[in-house]
């Protein structure tokens, strides 16, 4: 061990890497690997994003114009998959892997070598899901929910979406094992848990909840996999399944997901307001705490997604109840960043408006999911446009709008070079407004009766429809600004040079004790936290 | 292209004229359970809507007063016990608020004894089926389609005023009685939804739930399918009529004459263009969701009917593969449903048709209701 630790005090920190692509394949740091799952979600992202306006070409208005319906059913499909495990999750295991060692200033992860692995699962798990386009009988048009026994009717594209799953829920296990490691065993010294930026705090929580349901949700599509080729009957009433215990697993899995998918974002925004706020962030404890309360609840609320297969009335009052209860510790989120922002010293720099617009467009995200946890308004609600209302709101303008307040708020930090403030604004103020005028009028679509997942509708709807396909190729550009701001701080090196902190009121250890860039190894020796 | 275009305008205008027609919450309610529902929503949005204004005028006046730019100095404080026991435990009353109506809603809808006629409802690729089990009309079958032509989808011909929400059969129940609708499904998942009633519940194959509504007003409900089920989820509509008992009654009877003509046509010998006729509409209510109005199908997808080895080859594969479907395979992927709840003239028909039409001339061209009936 003394002989490993003697040969590492000559290295500084200078890079030692390899040239060209073998660099990429082979790096074991957490910065390049930070980098390529960053490139990967934006590729994805897009890849998602052009599915998207294949949905909203087709439902510009009534009839069917641009594809068939069940060439439709797969661009719905594919955009929630592509989204859910290709562009926002592994965006956050980027976040993850630039910022946590940096911020509780430790050299890297724990697990190099586990930390690529992780990442280079993810292309091989995206090209099956992109293969499985042109296959016999094309991808799966299942929905990303993958229903039996929906499911057993599909093509071989229905088995690469189960692969491509499987091999995704293996690299998140092996993320999370990382980043659990790394948080509890390489803090700086003087760092105690209680003094640990919120943002790690945030991804050890959803970690715990990534290890706790990715194997749920592999054992509900094998499962699938085996109904549809080897004869066995998990799903089939014939054979003495049932299709209900398919919802049920999945939820089981897909409820705590859509907390993996908001409790980073909740990190970055608790970074970002603070710094621009001058002030520190308000009720850190009690944030901890809500964090983790959302976690545990997030494993008893599951049926909420259900609550029109028949459930006894006993169990529809508990998952009501209990998914109500989730509005208290999210609540208390919102109301700590409002006390942050409250008599502080405000600026409004590109992260700022996008953490602002977050608690704006998110909050009402939140509402909408209280009135969906009423099970006699869900009745009505369920499976319509009001639900693709909300959780785009929590999802796009919660998750999404997370990341690009983060990516905003660490580029210097990881470039080294400021970004143009004046297309990030742009970039903000359009998603902004064309996210609403996408989203917004499903939510009376959804009221008036429209159901979600169809090709094409009757004629009452053609209004908002129309409306919301402008929005949705509206926000679809204006994604295009945001590829080229991080083009100019990164490949075309555009921009001013950033200084170590740019942002005055920003206080974690990156900033304070880390040039911009950071050199390639950074706390080799690590950092004394008072 | 062009036809995208002159749509794309035409959609237009009458968007221009339209918005304002626009419906903005749930529809009018004709259901005591509906109305509930209906309440329950305002009041769930009204408690939002309080709590909206109050936060966000907070983080605005933050916002508008508390910038550097207009000279303001951060105060350094980071917690305050008190704000955050009161900002925990006020929402927990709130949310009380809103669960106690709530449950009694539940209690209510979940509340589905002593119906005054029961009907099954079952949800099949891409169509309903209503069996009548108890109560006035009992015995009773009908099967329920799209009425919408392909026409009006492909715009080819201008869409009516019940675009994608008309079907072939209503069905039809008496005003002012309990109904109790028992739902199932042939093949995958459907759910039975009717906004106006309230009720939406999901149709699971091989499992039976229910589901009740007391319809107070005369008149035609629409509902769809809002379940995803596959290529035609959105092309299999719900209608219910709701009538005087009078009319009801009326309607029973003339349902049952029908049964009693039908099975007069099941047992006769039928000739060749009495079974063209009966049959091309029975594959335009059924086969043409798949194997298309040329009988070409959709290559990769449909098999064409047009010279195919089934339908040219014995009749007696012809019926079993049609009441029993088919499989898909790893790499041909359709599977044929089967079609067992058509009536045995309907698929005798529809068998015939196929075997004489698009140049098709199988040997025995012609199959009557009995062989079906011998096949089952």
């Amino acid at each position: 061990m003394s002989a490993v630790t003697d040969r590492h005090g000559h290295h500084d920190d200078h890079a030692h890497y390899q040239g060209g692509i073998m660099r990429w394949i082979t790096t074991t740091n957490h910065k390049d690997i930070g980098t390529l799952y960053l490139w990967f979600s934006g590729t994805m992202f897009l890849v998602g994003g052009i599915l998207a306006m294949g949905i909203r070409a087709e439902l510009f208005m009534p009839g069917l114009q641009v594809w068939n319906p069940e060439f439709f059913n797969q661009l719905t499909t594919m955009h929630g998959l592509i989204m859910v495990f290709g562009a926002i999750m592994p965006a956050f295991v980027g976040f993850a892997n630039w910022q946590v060692p940096m911020m509780i200033g430790a050299p890297d992860m724990a697990f190099g070598r586990l930390n690529n692995w992780s990442f280079w699962l993810l292309p091989f798990a995206a090209s099956l899901l992109i293969i499985s386009f042109f296959v016999p009988g094309g991808a799966t048009g299942a929905g990303w929910t993958l229903y039996a026994p929906l499911t057993v009717q599909m093509g071989p594209g229905m088995d690469l979406a189960i692969f491509a799953l499987h091999i995704m829920g293996a690299s998140s296990i092996l993320g999370s094992i990382n980043i659990i490691t790394t948080i509890l065993n390489m803090r700086a010294p003087g760092m105690t848990l209680m003094k640990m930026p919120l943002f790690p705090w945030t991804w050890l929580i959803t970690a715990y909840l990534l290890i706790a349901v990715m194997p749920v949700l592999a054992g509900a599509v094998t499962m699938t996999l085996t109904d549809r080729h080897f004869g066995t009957s998990f799903f089939n009433a014939a054979g003495g399944g049932d299709p209900v215990m398919f919802q049920h697993i999945f939820w089981f899995f897909g409820h705590p997901e859509v907390y993996i998918m908001i409790l980073p974002g909740f990190g970055i925004i608790s970074a970002i307001i603070p710094a621009f706020a001058r002030k520190p962030l308000f009720g850190y404890s009690s944030m901890v705490y809500a964090t983790a309360s959302i976690a545990i609840l997030s494993f008893m609320v599951w049926a909420h997604h259900m609550f029109t297969v028949g459930m006894p009335a006993a169990g529809i009052l508990f998952f009501m109840y209990a998914t109500i209860l989730i509005a208290v510790p999210t609540g208390v989120k919102v109301f700590n960043w409002l006390a942050t922002m409250w008599q502080g010293s405000m600026t409004f720099e590109t992260p700022m408006l996008w953490a602002c617009g977050f608690i704006f467009v998110f909050t009402m995200g939140g509402f909408t999911g209280l009135i969906l946890a009423i099970q006699p308004v869900d009745i009505q609600l369920q499976d319509t446009y009001y639900v693709v209302a909300h959780f785009h709101y929590v999802l796009v303008a919660g998750s999404l709008f997370a990341i690009f307040g983060g990516v905003y708020f660490w580029l210097p930090k990881w470039t080294g070079r400021m970004y143009d403030e004046t297309l990030g604004k742009w970039h903000f103020w359009l998603s902004m407004i064309f996210f609403n005028i996408t989203f917004f009028p499903m939510h009376f679509l959804g009221l008036a009766g429209m159901p979600r997942r169809i090709a094409d509708y009757s004629l009452q709807f053609a209004d908002y429809n129309m409306v919301a396909s402008i929005g949705a190729f509206g926000f679809g550009l204006s994604q295009l600004i945001f590829f080229w701001v991080v083009l100019k701080c990164t490949v075309l090196a555009q921009g001013a040079k950033a200084p170590g902190n740019p942002w005055e009121g920003a206080d974690t250890l990156e900033w304070t004790h880390l040039p911009s860039p950071p050199p390639y190894h950074s706390f080799e020796t690590p950092p004394t936290v008072r | 292209m062009s036809r995208l275009v002159t749509a794309a305008a035409s959609a237009a205008v009458a968007f221009h004229s339209g918005l304002a027609a626009a419906q903005h919450n749930l529809p009018p309610p004709v259901t005591p359970i509906a109305r509930e529902i209906y309440d329950l929503h305002l009041l769930m949005l009204g408690i939002c809507a309080v709590i909206f204004v109050g936060v966000f005028s907070v983080m605005f006046y933050s916002i508008y007063a508390h910038r550097k730019s207009v000279g303001h100095k951060a105060v350094q404080f980071h917690e305050n016990t008190t704000v955050e026991i009161v900002w925990t435990i006020v929402p927990f009353f709130i949310l009380i608020g809103m669960a106690w109506p709530a449950t009694k809603t539940v209690l209510a809808l979940k509340d589905s004894s002593n119906p005054d006629i029961t009907i099954k409802a079952t949800g099949y690729q891409w169509k309903w089926g209503y069996d009548y089990l108890k109560g006035e009309g009992e015995g009773l079958s009908l099967l329920s389609n799209l009425a919408t032509p392909a026409d009006q989808v492909y715009g080819r011909q201008p869409k009516g005023e019940h675009y994608l929400l008309e079907v072939d059969q209503n069905l039809v129940v008496p005003v002012g009685k309990r109904i109790r609708i028992l739902l199932t499904a042939g093949d995958v998942i459907h759910a039975w939804w009717v906004p106006a009633f309230g009720v939406k519940q999901d149709a699971i194959p091989g499992f039976v739930r229910d589901a009740w509504f007391k319809a107070e007003k005369e008149g035609i409900y629409r509902g769809q399918c809002a379940e995803l089920c596959g290529k035609d989820h959105g092309f299999m509509p719900i209608v219910v009529e709701v009538v005087s008992p009078e009319k009801y009654a009326a309607w029973v009877a003339g349902q049952k004459k029908k049964l009693a003509s039908a099975t007069e046509d099941a047992a006769k010998q039928w000739t060749l263009a009495e079974l063209m006729a009966r049959g091309e509409k029975a594959y335009r209510d059924t086969c043409i969701a798949c194997h298309q109005a040329s009988g070409a199908g959709i290559p990769n997808a449909f098999p064409s009917l047009v010279g195919s080895k089934v339908v040219l080859g014995s009749k007696d594969e012809q019926i079993k593969l049609v009441l029993h479907g088919r499989k898909g395979t790893f790499t041909k992927t359709s599977e044929m449903p089967p079609q067992a709840t058509l009536s045995d003239t309907d698929i005798a028909a529809a068998i015939t048709y196929t075997r004489n039409t698009w140049g098709n001339k199988a040997k025995d061209g012609v199959v009557q209701p009995a062989d079906v009936k011998a096949a089952r």
